[in-house]
């Protein structure tokens, strides 16, 4: 189960590095929230809400030095315009996912594609699960075992920033490590 | 030719409802230097009712492009019967068309008495008692409209549709999402669905019952189809990968949808009675947002197979699916139009992202839009306009365009963006 918004933004705001309750049951359905006759679908999954503050220790350790029992602090990688290449700066960000996920078998992640806004929304969906594909095998050739890993697309349907032009753009495309 | 400066700007608001809501409102700004001049006269006895109805009409065939309306300040007179309208005081308004009527408050509702003239002909050319039961007065006057458009033009009114959209309101992990249906003017809207996920691609079913949507409520997307009077709804699918792009078939019996079970996005239909799924694309690129023909014999879909975005045919017959779209690098998310020989879809041209239409039979693209960060078309029923989602600002709102270009309008939000329109079969 992920964390929920307030505290996932919390714990990013925070620059929190390591929830370490969240992480054995990431990927999993939550299927609490459907069924309800009337259509409406409220928040039912908060149990992720204040386990941050049990882990408050910050670490200034770079990327590639992190201990393996710790999920690694960069969890967003950026993508250029229309592709789906993980570039050169970021794949030590990969290696160290990739480090950590094959020292914990137990642990999953679940592969977040995003866009940013131009174009069409259900293509845009398939161009995000593109990027998060592309991170999945590069994992894979790390020899992360697939069972660890899933993929979900978001398009352009949650953005890190509003607004246009290519600042906002460039925030906007990128793949999210979710553990 | 069309002149450009005689392209005529209207700003026109219309009340918004006194309780807060998510009612959109509508600026229309484009007007057809084509439109017939009509008058829509103010019903006799609609004082203290609790709804204009002649300005319901007069705005509906305003916002169709086909009509220019006479401001009521400009009236001479405001007859309510066919009996005393005076030609000549008509005539020297430039009007061609007057709608005259009347309006009662009855024991159980209303009673709506109008009647069209035809004032070139000097002639009546209808008149219909129409009883309303409840409060529905809205109804009542988009049912007039409906009347009067389709007396006038020969092509039915699509007034008394609604349109379906989706409202997204913050940014990041910190975002609601609502599902909205509206009459297609924009008012009366009920919320159907709210989510902290995404919700997104709401399809009709073609009865206008059901909605079927994709909703990311838990954590990942799937397809419900939801009965929209009654908000019971059931999850469709939810396979690995994506879930997306519904579209039901003319009979109702299916539900073509992009899934990436298999790996890539690829065209399949979904048995709505069972909910067996069968593939039709089989490619190594995207293939997604897949329409069918209103004959239910082909679908359009959008592939990135030749490098970009471009919309392809594949016929139900079977063989390889076609591609139709060659102006540009960009074209994606086609939709046909209701006699199936044109698509409507999303162009990118040196501009940006605009709404376009091509002839089935040849590959002649025009854009129609003046918007520059478009998605998602959705065609009225009766093939006059299509309404979609650009950004005004920083926000995003609906707008619609007529098939030819000439008209068009928005539906800013008071709040928040609104995306994702789809505009509903015929009700009646």
């Amino acid at each position: 189960m992920q964390l929920k918004p307030l505290a996932r933004s919390l714990a990013a705001a925070l620059s929190i590095v390591v929830i370490a309750g969240c992480s054995s049951t990431g990927g999993t359905q939550d299927g609490d929230s459907y069924g309800s006759q009337d259509g409406s679908t409220t928040g039912s999954s908060t149990s992720g809400t204040g386990t941050g503050s049990q882990y408050g220790s910050t670490s200034g350790s770079g990327a590639g030095q992190q201990a393996d029992s710790r999920i690694p602090e960069v969890r967003t990688i950026y993508f250029d315009y229309d592709r789906d290449t993980i570039k050169s700066e970021y794949e030590s960000v990969v290696m160290a996912h990739a480090r950590y996920l094959r020292a914990n078998p137990n642990a999953r992640v679940v592969l977040h594609g995003h866009t940013d806004e131009r174009g069409t929304r259900e293509y845009n969906m398939a161009l995000g699960e593109r990027r998060a594909g592309a991170v999945e095998r590069f994992l894979n050739i790390q020899g992360v075992s697939p069972s660890q890993m899933s993929v979900v697309s978001y398009g352009e349907e949650r953005p890190a920033v509003n607004g246009q032009g290519e600042s906002a753009y460039a925030q906007n495309r990128r793949v999210v490590f979710n553990y | 030719m069309q002149s450009l400066n005689k392209i005529w700007l209207f700003c026109v608001l219309l009340f918004v409802s006194s309780v807060a809501s998510a009612n959109l409102t509508i600026e229309i700004t484009r007007g057809s230097d084509q439109a017939l001049p009509i008058g829509v006269v103010p019903f006799a006895g609609s004082d203290g009712l609790p709804e204009d109805v002649a300005q319901i009409v007069q705005d509906d065939l305003e916002r169709s492009g086909y009509f220019a309306p006479l401001a009521r300040g400009d009236m001479f007179e405001q007859p309510s019967q066919s009996d005393d309208v005076q030609f000549g005081t008509w005539r020297s308004l430039d009007v061609r068309y007057l709608v005259v009527g009347t309006a009662e408050q009855t024991d159980g509702g209303f009673e709506l008495q109008f009647e069209l003239m035809d004032i070139s002909g000097q002639r009546r050319m209808m008149g219909e008692t129409v009883t309303v039961r409840g409060n529905d007065l809205r109804g009542a006057a988009h049912y007039i409209s409906d009347q009067i458009f389709e007396e006038i033009t020969d092509i039915r009114g699509a007034f008394s549709t609604k349109i379906a959209y989706v409202t997204a309101q913050g940014v990041g992990d910190d975002m609601q999402f609502g599902l909205y249906v509206a009459d297609a003017d924009g008012r009366r809207s009920e919320q159907v669905l709210t989510s902290d996920e995404p919700i997104m691609s709401p399809a009709w079913s073609p009865d206008g019952t059901k909605l079927a949507y994709v909703s990311f409520e838990t954590e990942r997307p799937a397809i419900y189809i939801q009965d929209v009077a009654t908000g019971q709804r059931v999850k469709a699918t939810s396979f690995e990968g994506i879930n997306g792009a519904p579209a039901w078939s003319p009979d109702g019996r299916s539900i073509a949808m992009s899934l990436s079970k298999d790996g890539q996005p690829e065209i399949y239909i979904m048995d709505v009675a069972n909910r067996s799924v069968e593939r039709i694309t089989n490619n190594n690129s995207i293939d997604t947002e897949p329409a069918w023909a209103p004959d239910g014999q082909s679908l359009l879909f959008t592939s990135d197979r030749s490098g970009g975005p471009q919309i392809y045919q594949y016929s139900m017959g079977g063989g390889e699916a076609q591609r139709m779209t060659y102006t540009g690098n960009y074209n994606a998310r086609g939709r046909y139009s209701p006699d199936g020989e044109q698509i409507f879809l999303i162009h990118r041209s040196s501009r940006g992202y605009q709404v376009a239409r091509q002839d089935l039979s040849g590959d002649r693209l025009v854009v129609l839009s003046e918007s520059t960060r478009d998605e998602s078309p959705s065609v009225a029923p009766n093939g006059t306009m299509v309404i979609f989602a650009t950004q005004q600002g920083n926000s995003g709102v609906l707008s619609a365009v007529s098939a030819d270009g000439r008209s068009s309008f928005r539906l800013p939000s008071a709040q928040g963006d609104v995306r994702d329109p789809a505009w509903s079969p015929f009700l009646n």
